[in-house]
C-alpha cells in the first residue's frame, strides 16, 4: 500500500517540478495529436459535408462502411500501416517506420472516419426548413454554403475535438509505428505502457494524471460546444 | 468564436505541424531487447557515442526475436540481442555481418517464498525445472520469442519436459510485466538479473536458483549486412560496434551499477586488461 502513496508523491513532484523527460513526452503526444487531427480534419470536414448534403447512388454502402470504420481498432490500423511502410512494404523507401510521420499516417487513418461520420451526423441534424427559407429569399449557392457552415460549426468543431481526444489516448498505433523511441516517438500512452516495466511507477502515474487532465479539458471543450447554441440564445 | 482567436489558433496549429517535421539528421536505428533498455545502460553509453559521431541513435526496445526480424526486414540498422543460436542463424543467412561479443549477465529462477517445488539453492537449473514440472507448480513463461523465452525453452528441452497444462502460463509480454504476473500468481519464472533487481523492491518473489553456467546470458551486437539491405547506415553501425567494444565502452559497462550491483560484465575486453 505504501508504494502507491510514494508513487503519487513522486508523480506530483514530477509534475510541479516540470520534469524535463515528462514534459518532453507530453509535448510529443500533443504535437502528434495536433498534426494528425489537422490533416484528418482537412480530409474529414469536406467529406462529412459532402456525404451529409448530397445524394448519390452508393450512399447507403458508403454510410455502412463509414459506420464500420468508426470502431476501427488501433492495432488493425497499426498492422496495416506497418506492412505498408516497413522496408519490405511498398512505401518502404520513404523511411517512415519508427518516425513521427509513420505515426501520423496511422492516426489520420484512425480518425478520418470518426470526424467524417460525426460531421455527417451534424449536417443531417440541421433543419431543412432553413435552406428552403434561405432559398426562397433568393440565397445563392455560396450563401447557402456559408449558412450551412455557420449552422453546423459547433458540430464540426465537436467532431474535430473528439478526433483529437481519440488520437491523444490511443496506444496501439504509436507503439507499433513509433517504436517508443525516447525523445522522438515516445508518447504519453506508450511511455505509460512500457516505462512502468522499469519499475518507474511514479513516472507512469504522473503521465496518467496528465492524460486525465487533458481528457478533462477536451471534454469541457466538447461540452461547451454542444451547449454553445443554447448559451448564445440566452 | 471571434476572428482574431480563430486566426491565432490556425497559425498555432500550422506552426506545431511544421515543428513536428523532424530536422534531417544522421540516424541509426538500434533494435534491442527490453532488458538492455530497461536496465538504463543504453542511456549511459549512447549519449557520448551520439556526440562523438554526430548521429542520433533511435532505440527500439523489443524482444530478441522481433529485433532480429526487424533487422531482417531492413527496418533496423543494427541489433544488440541475446540469443546466440538465433544470432548465428541471422549471420549465416547473410542478414548480418561482423558480430561481436559485448557483455554478459545471467538469468535467475525466481519463485514464491514458500517454494512449493522445493528448488531453493539447487545448482542445476535443469533439475530445478524438472522439479517444478513434476510438482506442477505455477510457472510463468514470457512466450514472446524473446531471448529469455528462447533460453527458457532450451532449458525445458534439456530437462526433456514439454511444458503444458494449467500450471504453465505464457504471458506474451515483457520481462517486467511477466514478473508481475508471476508475483500475482505465486509462480516460478526465469528472469534476467537486471530486471529482477529493478523489481525486487515491489515483489514477494525470491531468487531461488542462480549460478548455473547454463544460465549464462551473453549479448552480441550485429550490424545489418549492407550488401543485403543497401539503405542501412552501415558506417555508423560499425562505429557503434567499435565504440561499444572499445576500452571506453567496455569500461562504462563495467562501471554501470544499479541497485548496488553490476548489471552487465563486459566481454569484448576483460576487466584485467583495462588501462
Amino acid at each position: 500500500m505504501n508504494y502507491i502513496i510514494e508513487a503519487f508523491q513522486e508523480a506530483w513532484y514530477l509534475i510541479i517540478g516540470f520534469d524535463r523527460e515528462l514534459f518532453n513526452v507530453v509535448s510529443t503526444s500533443l504535437r502528434l495529436s495536433i498534426t494528425s487531427t489537422f490533416f484528418a480534419s482537412i480530409i474529414g470536414i469536406p467529406a462529412g459535408i459532402f456525404i451529409g448534403r448530397t445524394n448519390f447512388g452508393r450512399k447507403k454502402i458508403v454510410n455502412i462502411i463509414l459506420n464500420t470504420l468508426l470502431g476501427l481498432p488501433t492495432v488493425v490500423v497499426g498492422i496495416f500501416v506497418y506492412s505498408l511502410i516497413s522496408r519490405r512494404g511498398i512505401l518502404g523507401e520513404y523511411e517512415m517506420l519508427f518516425s513521427f510521420r509513420g505515426i501520423i499516417i496511422g492516426q489520420i487513418i484512425l480518425i478520418v472516419p470518426l470526424i467524417t461520420a460525426l460531421i455527417r451526423n451534424a449536417i443531417y441534424s440541421l433543419d431543412e426548413k432553413l435552406y428552403k427559407t434561405a432559398l426562397s429569399l433568393g440565397a445563392t449557392k455560396i450563401q447557402q454554403f456559408k449558412l450551412l457552415l455557420l449552422e453546423a460549426r459547433y458540430g464540426i468543431m465537436g467532431a474535430v475535438i473528439t478526433g483529437f481526444g481519440r488520437v491523444l489516448g490511443e496506444v496501439g498505433i504509436s507503439m507499433m509505428l513509433g517504436g517508443n523511441i525516447k525523445g522522438v516517438t515516445r508518447t504519453i500512452t506508450t511511455a505509460m505502457a512500457l516505462e512502468t516495466n522499469k519499475g518507474r511507477f511514479g513516472f507512469g502515474l504522473a503521465l496518467g494524471l496528465i492524460l486525465l487532465l487533458l481528457a478533462f479539458i477536451i471534454n469541457i471543450g466538447v461540452y461547451s460546444l454542444q451547449e454553445g447554441k443554447e448559451y448564445e440564445q440566452r | 468564436m471571434n476572428k482574431k482567436l480563430s486566426i491565432f489558433l490556425i497559425i498555432l496549429m500550422i506552426t506545431l505541424v511544421f515543428s513536428g517535421m523532424a530536422l534531417a539528421q544522421d540516424r541509426l536505428i538500434l533494435a534491442t531487447t527490453t532488458s538492455t533498455e530497461n536496465s538504463g545502460l543504453l542511456d549511459e553509453i549512447l549519449p557520448t557515442f551520439e556526440e562523438k559521431f554526430d548521429v542520433r541513435v533511435d532505440v527500439i526496445a523489443v524482444g530478441t526475436g522481433r529485433a532480429i526480424s526487424l533487422a531482417e526486414n531492413g527496418d533496423a540498422d543494427i541489433i544488440l540481442v541475446h540469443a546466440r543460436a538465433a544470432e548465428d542463424a541471422f549471420v549465416e543467412a547473410g542478414y548480418g555481418v561482423n558480430r561481436r561479443d559485448v557483455m554478459y549477465n545471467d538469468f535467475v529462477i525466481l519463485g514464491p517464498a514458500d517454494d512449493p517445488a522445493g528448488v531453493k539453492g539447487m545448482e542445476s537449473a535443469v533439475a530445478a525445472l524438472e522439479k517444478i514440472a513434476n510438482s506442477e507448480s505455477n510457472f510463468i513463461s514470457r512466450g514472446d520469442d524473446s531471448g529469455t523465452h528462447k533460453k527458457e525453452l532450451s532449458l525445458w528441452e534439456k530437462a526433456s519436459v514439454k511444458p503444458s497444462g494449467s500450471w504453465y502460463m505464457e504471458t506474451g509480454q515483457g520481462m517486467g510485466a511477466s514478473i508481475n504476473v508471476a508475483n500475482e500468481k505465486e509462480g516460478y519464472i526465469l528472469a534476467d538479473r537486471g530486471t529482477f533487481l529493478a523489481y525486487s523492491g515491489d515483489i514477494d518473489l525470491e531468487l531461488l536458483v542462480s549460478g548455473d553456467p547454463l544460465l549464462f546470458n551473453p549479448y552480441g551486437i550485429i550490424p545489418v549486412n549492407p550488401a543485403y539491405h543497401t539503405h542501412v547506415n552501415y558506417q555508423k553501425a560499425m562505429a557503434l560496434v567499435g565504440y561499444i567494444t572499445s576500452q571506453e565502452g567496455q569500461q562504462m559497462i563495467y562501471n554501470y551499477t544499479k541497485y548496488g550491483e553490476r548489471l552487465f560484465n563486459p566481454s569484448a575486453i576483460t576487466p584485467e586488461n583495462f588501462n
